[in-house]
């Protein structure tokens, strides 16, 4: 119970911390400010095309990993999970290797194209995808595993398609993992900091997410840090709270 | 470990030493001290080559230990107001200097001016863009990268680009000025505006000169802190900065002398 408590102290004093200490008085003109708009608004979108993208490649990925085993699984599982492990800054950096323009993939799109990824709202897509898709990962495969595969062979049995019996079978069943992994993404998007400035760098408008622009502000102006900071932290809680539990398939 | 192990260290040296701390000691062999003394400086990312020498030449010359914190100024100066433990503060502006003196944390006599620093644009080795001038950098399709207003480098370009009347939209603006290097020296930006002690020492890019007239020169100081452990080796540490042999470290890093 002790131990119990501490950890909740452990959540709770940061956070009350900077409910207790941030300048209310400033966070009516820093709501309005077009900058803390931009960087809220750019926070939002970056955040919800990434876990577009990590449902999309995400849902398949799990679904391979739940039908491999023994080493091709284990090499496969710490594929999808080495982003959780890696510093962000280091995944940025892996990122500008693979996909800037001197990089490995970015350099013949460069010389083809015309096309840079680096600097671009893209890049903070695919920055805050490489960092948060294991999470959905993770949880979906979990959820596929402890799915009880009777329903699927019953499907089969009487006729579905591989296609009908994962869409309207499989999905179905999954959707609390899928939704709990889902979330842990999005969240996990949204606080995206190292890798996001070291590939997509930082510009208002495109590229400065609200944790970048936490950060410069926090240098030169630490009461518009906090009040940004609380912004955030309020959107989160809303996300939060707002979720039911039979959605996350809590009994 | 350095930390719990201070006050024994300084107990010691005191007691060895029975001396009072040599102030003004304005060369490199002023007395060594008989045991080895740490010292935690908090520099400006672009002093690093500099600094790393002397750091070099001071462990040799005076048993000095130098733990280094780069960063851009304004972090530094943050990270002082909220109580970072320190013994010297070398900043690439005047305004961040001052801000931690008007926090009361500068010991007696200090700021000093030590160094001066002036712009130059970045560019990849060979030049492949063939960028000229400040005007260049305007060019449509060009990728240049800067460093953040809020950054000494980022605030000093801003002005330089103002007052040549030039135009850019930068690819990102970076909260050091070396990110804007290791971005020009990846190949990922075309140009960048950084300091030219940046460009000396880098070795991974090539520089255009800013003219004078369109340039600015930024005033570095160090200054010993109220809260330095052995006020008297960072007191050393700062004077050999302003001395004859630090000033030939910095000029060979790029620097102007102060």
């Amino acid at each position: 119970m002790l131990l119990a408590a501490i950890g909740l102290l452990l959540f709770l004093l940061p956070l009350a911390g900077l409910v207790v200490k941030a300048p209310w008085s400033q966070v009516g003109p820093a709501l309005g400010a077009p900058e803390t708009a931009s960087a809220l608004g750019l926070s939002l979108l970056c955040s919800l095309c990434a876990t577009a993208a990590a449902l999309v490649l995400g849902i398949p990925l799990a679904l391979l990993l739940s039908r491999t085993s023994g080493t091709l699984r284990r090499l496969l599982r710490a594929l999808t999970t080495l982003p959780m492990v890696l510093p962000p800054v280091v995944g940025g950096v892996a990122l500008l290797l693979a996909f800037g323009r001197r990089g490995l993939v970015g350099s013949l799109l460069y010389q083809a194209f015309g096309v840079q990824i680096p600097f671009t709202t893209t890049a903070a897509v695919m920055a805050e995808t490489f960092v948060a898709m294991p999470f959905l990962v993770i949880a979906v495969e979990a959820g596929m595993r402890s799915l009880d595969h009777r329903y699927e062979e019953a499907a089969r049995a009487l006729g579905a398609s591989s296609w009908t019996v994962f869409s309207r079978v499989t999905l179905p069943l999954l959707r609390p993992a899928i939704f709990s992994g889902a979330v842990l993404c999005w969240a996990r998007a949204l606080g995206e900091f190292g890798a996001t400035i070291t590939f997509a760098g930082n510009f208002p408008g495109r590229t400065q997410t609200v944790p970048i622009a936490v950060y410069i502000a926090l240098e030169s102006n630490p009461d518009s840090a906090i009040v940004l900071s609380l912004i955030l932290l309020a959107v989160s809680i809303a996300v939060l709270v707002g979720m039911r539990d039979r959605w996350l398939g809590a009994p | 470990m350095t930390r719990r192990l201070m006050p024994l260290l300084v107990v010691v040296s005191m007691a060895a030493c029975g001396a009072p701390a040599t102030s003004g000691c304005a060369s490199a062999n002023c007395g060594v001290l008989p045991s080895p003394t740490s010292l935690t400086v908090f520099a400006a990312a672009s002093l690093q080559p500099a600094f790393d020498s002397i750091g070099q030449r001071l462990k040799a010359q005076q048993n000095i230990t130098v733990t280094f914190s780069y960063a851009g100024s304004q972090t530094l100066s943050a990270q002082l107001g909220q109580g970072a433990p320190a013994d010297v503060f070398a900043s690439a502006d005047t305004a961040h200097m001052t801000q931690v003196s008007d926090a009361g944390l500068v010991a007696e006599g200090w700021p000093r001016t030590f160094a001066h620093n002036r712009l130059e644009i970045a560019v990849e080795r060979g030049n492949p863009k063939g960028i000229h001038s400040l005007a260049d950098l305007s060019r449509s399709g060009l990728v240049v990268v800067l460093a953040d207003p809020s950054v000494p480098a980022g605030k000093y370009a801003a002005q330089v680009l103002a007052a040549a009347h030039v135009t850019v939209h930068a690819a990102s603006l970076e909260p050091q000025v070396t990110g804007v290097l290791s971005k020009v020296a990846l190949g990922e930006a075309d140009a960048g505006i950084v300091y030219v002690s940046d460009v000396v020492t880098s070795g991974k890019v090539d520089g255009v000169a800013i003219p004078d007239d369109q340039n600015v020169s930024a005033d570095y100081p160090i200054a010993v802190l109220k809260s330095a452990t052995d006020a008297d080796a960072a007191t050393r540490f700062a004077d050999f900065v302003i001395s004859a042999d630090g000033q030939t470290i910095l000029k060979a890093a790029g620097f102007q002398g102060a």
